[in-house]
């Protein structure tokens, strides 16, 4: 079992969160939260047969959050001893003071239970940063070099993004949380110039960004199995170069959940986050059709559809043992038999929502130096008890799409119009792949989309993807977050030609 | 209170400590101040300092050096050893790297062991006052404000083995607001690029906003489909920065953008744009002026560490629609046999003959449909720069110079090297910001374009 790094709990923690929390109180703040954040980060890119870049990154700061005169006000800073630490309290009071004339309704904090000097790590075997980089950089050189081997493939190239974040919370209430989580981001592409026809290709491994250790990038832990990847690129890009345009249309679709992890998370994830709902977003990510006026009612699509958010799942990107504010990592429905029935929440917009009395732990902050935030859970779709495999779904398919591997991703700011392409699109006929086309899109009004939801998946098809790099807030904030998801069958959705839609 | 080191110094220990064969060290010092509110009322606020130490280690000689880069939040002078071994040790790991030089000679500024000056919440203390009125009139008249004001000074301090002592202040902001009408019926946005806050103008803000919530009140039916489209500057500078990000040398060079030659080579030297069209970027321009010294923490397809410390000079990338130079390192021209012009941190787009404002780009409209803003933006298919995104609060129909009303919101799927071919008429170009990509890219001055046949390929209910 891993266990806290030693270099973090080492620093003075508890005298930096007494420092602030007691200035706040003194300065009459109602709740003070300090957040004692350090992150290492770790990017390697090799490109063919050389390195093209790798940066190390350790960020330490504190972040001292007050309510004051019902009032949000924060300071942040990456100086870390006690003195400053106390600044920040002070800074934080002068800006709730400072915003008290913009504010209407007091701000009101969902209660939670007091957690004593708890801690929590997340689920790993190695420490990517107990890895000597010379190892990393030959293993991604020798993935790029069997990639170039291929005849079609004219340029490869090999990231590894790796990061630990250790987090100190503490609040007036008494709650003390130290954490730990690792997460790694291996990926290759393939680039296939085919000068005769003046065209283009790139292929993309599927792997996901992950709550995992080195063990998954080397393949160790049996998760990904990158040498049949490696070695079936090179002809995946070969037959994509060669593969036909598609006619557009009205298809039926079998996404993978390599593709469809991104389409449950835009167009489910991000619209039912409550601050979203109810329009904290609405200068900037957006909003949401799901509206709270909604809840239990709305049809979000078929009986098949259930959804559920949580921080707890094992390796979860978004997993945590408490968010950033103190709340115990929890598992709630979001969508069930295909109705919407919850929130994702943070403490501040618990109270928001009719019947909720308590955030369901949804507070993130991506650095030292941002505000915490309502961010997003693992959001999953659930598979069929019994359900179907890939062959079976495919096989009830007439004339269709076999979705694989996301790739380009845009969707409204209400999270109705959205539209996807994929690594890679095959062919369906009379239940059978027919091959690789190209230039395809599908494109859809959220509802309608999930309520053409014919069959999902059994156990066996379900797989947990992700993404490092969520965005919302002003400053801007990343987040990584996962989504698992069965494969999954669409009736009847409108695929585009993105060669017509350019005008080709 | 303890007192921190001075940034210079963090900079020249650094150098110091160095045992290998070249070092560079860079201090980025940040203050950010800002201010959030939604519905009419306070959401999220802050203020941030933030100060970052980054060595490069470079092992070697020529082209066979390494070089480990490390960026640590640092507090005291005795942390800088630590770092710097930290990356020496990565450097001996990690092998060769593609972009290898040796460093560009430098000089040094005079202004180098200046301190960084200092942003607070009071930047917007003129700010807080006239909005906190705003937001009470909205509430008044049934509206709903949202929106963000932010404020960052940064200053980099940059120093190399090679000489280069750089220090740069750089002043960054904007205002973003969107105002939904009674009801949420209708929802419009107007954004002000500023360096200091002195010339936001709250009041004109207003006026634009309750302008546009007024078109809206009139529906006009207009089904998707190809049509001149009216694009004000921010729309204009997300397609354009999109499409500077695309102008990088290595990438045309190994074939995988629209600016590469499909047979080989890159297609700089030939006309992409149209002939009224100059795409450029200079430091020294007065209206968003930027470094123009080379300062990375990190190799990328556009920068090399190897090449820290270098001069980036004013650039032009499209000469009246003919490409003319791409984002270079040493490494990617030397690839492509062309000059090193190295990105530079603004982009100015220029249209030959252009007058007017947005408005009188509407005056000179027969028939077209008038954009608020552009967002999610994302590439679709390389090959040609297609690029899908939403029209953002609010498509307005214009009919025989005047806004008639206001259609739905759309999905587009268009390419900017498309859009800048097909350039109709043209304003005069003015400092702004790409809604979308003004975290990555604020300083840009754009005109407002209107463009032929704009495809607008599938209606958005999103308002």
């Amino acid at each position: 079992m891993p266990t806290l790094d030693p270099a973090f709990t080492a620093l003075p923690l508890a005298a930096l969160a007494d420092a602030a929390l007691s200035r706040a109180a003194a300065l009459g703040a109602s709740h003070a939260d300090v957040r004692v954040e350090r992150i290492r980060s770790r990017d390697v890119v090799v490109r063919d047969r050389g390195l093209a870049g790798m940066h190390d990154g350790e960020d330490l700061g504190i972040a001292v959050r007050v309510v004051h005169d019902g009032t949000w006000g924060f300071a942040a800073s990456t100086e870390t001893d006690p003195a400053t630490a106390a600044a920040l309290a002070e800074q934080a009071v002068a800006v709730a003071r400072v915003s008290r004339p913009l504010r209407q309704d007091p701000v009101l904090l969902a209660d939670e239970p007091v957690y004593r000097d708890v801690s929590w790590v997340s689920s790993y075997a190695t420490n990517p940063f107990d890895v000597d980089l010379a190892d990393t950089v030959a293993l991604l050189l020798d993935r790029t070099g069997r990639l170039l081997s291929h005849p079609r493939v004219d340029h490869a190239t090999g990231t590894l993004q790796q990061v630990q974040e250790n987090t100190f919370y503490a609040d007036l209430a008494g709650t003390t949380v130290t954490q730990q989580r690792v997460r790694v981001a291996p990926e290759l592409q393939a680039l296939g110039v085919d000068a005769e026809a003046g065209t283009f290709e790139t292929m993309r491994s599927l792997a996901a960004p992950a709550g995992r250790g080195y063990e998954y990038v080397t393949g160790a832990d049996g998760v990904h199995d990158w040498d049949t990847e490696v070695a079936e690129m090179g002809d995946l890009l070969a037959e994509k170069l060669r593969a036909p345009g598609l006619e557009p249309g009205s298809y039926d679709l079998v996404v993978d959940p390599t593709n469809l992890w991104l389409t449950i998370h835009e167009s489910v994830g991000h619209a039912t986050e409550l601050d979203r709902a109810l329009g904290y977003e609405a200068d900037y990510a957006g909003t949401s059709f799901a509206t709270p006026d909604q809840l239990g009612r709305l049809r979000y699509g078929s009986a098949h559809m259930s959804v559920i958010g949580d921080r707890t799942t094992e390796h979860g990107l978004a997993t945590v043992g408490w968010d950033d504010e103190g709340v115990a990592a929890q598992r709630w429905d979001i969508v069930s038999a295909g109705r919407l029935v919850g929130y994702q929440l943070d403490r501040s917009s618990a109270l928001l929502l009719p019947a909720s009395g308590r955030s369901n732990g949804c507070a993130y902050a991506e650095s030292p130096t941002r505000f915490a935030i309502q961010r997003m859970a693992n959001v999953s779709l659930q598979p069929a008890a019994d359900g179907p495999t890939t062959q079976d779904l495919i096989a009830d398919v007439d004339d269709g799409l076999y979705v694989v591997g996301d790739k380009s991703w845009s969707i409204d700011m209400q999270r109705y119009n959205f539209q996807f392409t994929a690594q890679r699109f095959f062919r369906i006929r009379h239940g059978r792949l027919a091959g690789q086309v190209k230039d395809a899109a599908y494109q859809g009004r959220t509802p309608e989309f999930w309520g053409s939801l014919a069959a999902v998946g059994g156990p066996q098809t379900y797989w947990l993807g992700g993404t490092f790099t969520c965005g919302k807030a002003q400053p801007g904030q990343g987040a990584p977050v996962s989504h698992g998801s069965p494969a999954s069958l669409f009736r009847g959705v409108n695929v585009l030609s993105t060669a017509r839609e350019g005008g080709r | 209170m303890r007192i921190p080191p001075a940034s210079d110094a963090l900079v020249e220990r650094a150098l110091a400590e160095s045992g290998t064969t070249g070092c560079v060290a860079i201090v980025e010092d940040r203050h950010l101040a800002n201010l959030r509110w939604a519905d009419n009322t306070l959401t999220t606020n802050g203020r941030v300092h933030e100060r970052t130490l980054t060595v490069v280690a470079l092992d070697g000689e020529g082209h066979d050096a390494s070089a480990g880069a490390v960026t640590r939040t640092v507090r005291s002078l005795d942390e800088v050893a630590d770092l710097v071994h930290a990356a020496e040790d990565v450097a001996r790991r990690c092998g060769p790297e593609e972009s290898a030089r040796d460093l560009p000679p430098g000089e040094s500024t005079t202004d180098f062991s200046e301190p960084a000056p200092e942003s607070g919440i009071e930047v917007f203390a003129g700010l807080t006052g006239d909005l906190g009125g705003l937001l009470d009139d909205a509430r008044a008249d049934r509206m709903a404000l949202y929106g963000y004001a932010e404020h960052t000074l940064t200053t980099t301090y940059l120093g190399t083995s090679a000489g280069t002592r750089h220090r740069h202040v750089q002043p960054s902001g904007f205002l973003s607001m969107t105002a939904k009408g009674p009801g949420g019926s209708a929802s419009t946005w107007t954004g002000r690029s500023t360096l200091d806050f002195a010339d936001v103008d709250l009041n004109e803000v207003d006026v634009d906003l309750r302008r546009k919530l007024a078109w809206s009140r009139r529906r006009v039916d207009v089904s998707p489909g190809r049509y001149p489209a009216i694009l004000p500057p921010t729309a204009v500078a997300d397609l354009t920065v999109y499409a500077y990000w695309e102008m990088g040398g290595l990438a045309a060079h190994e074939g995988r953008t629209v600016f590469a030659d499909p047979r080989g080579g890159t297609l700089v030297g030939r006309q992409v744009l149209d002939p009224r069209l100059t795409l450029r970027s200079d430091p020294h321009d007065p209206r968003r002026p930027c470094s123009d010294v080379v300062a990375t923490a990190a190799s990328n397809p556009l920068l090399s560490v190897f090449d820290n410390g270098l001069t980036a000079p004013a650039v032009t990338w499209v000469d009246q629609g003919r490409l003319a130079a791409l984002v270079q390192t040493r490494y990617s021209a030397g690839l492509t046999g062309l000059p090193v012009t190295p990105g530079v941190d603004n982009l100015l787009l220029d249209v030959d003959g252009a007058t007017g404002g947005l408005d009188d780009l509407v005056a000179r409209t027969d028939r077209g449909l008038l954009l608020t803003s552009l967002w999610y933006i994302r590439e679709v298919d390389p090959q040609q720069m297609l690029l899908t995104g939403l029209t953002r609060d609010g498509v307005f129909v214009v009919e025989d110079g005047e806004v008639v009303g206001a259609a739905t919101n759309f999905r587009f799927n268009e390419s900017p090297v498309g859009c800048l071919s097909r350039v109709e008429d043209a304003g005069a170009t003015v400092p702004t910001f790409g809604r979308e990509w003004v975290e990555y890219f604020p300083r840009t001055a754009m005109p407002p374009l209107r463009v032929a046949d704009f495809h607008f390929s599938t209606v958005s209910d999103a308002q």
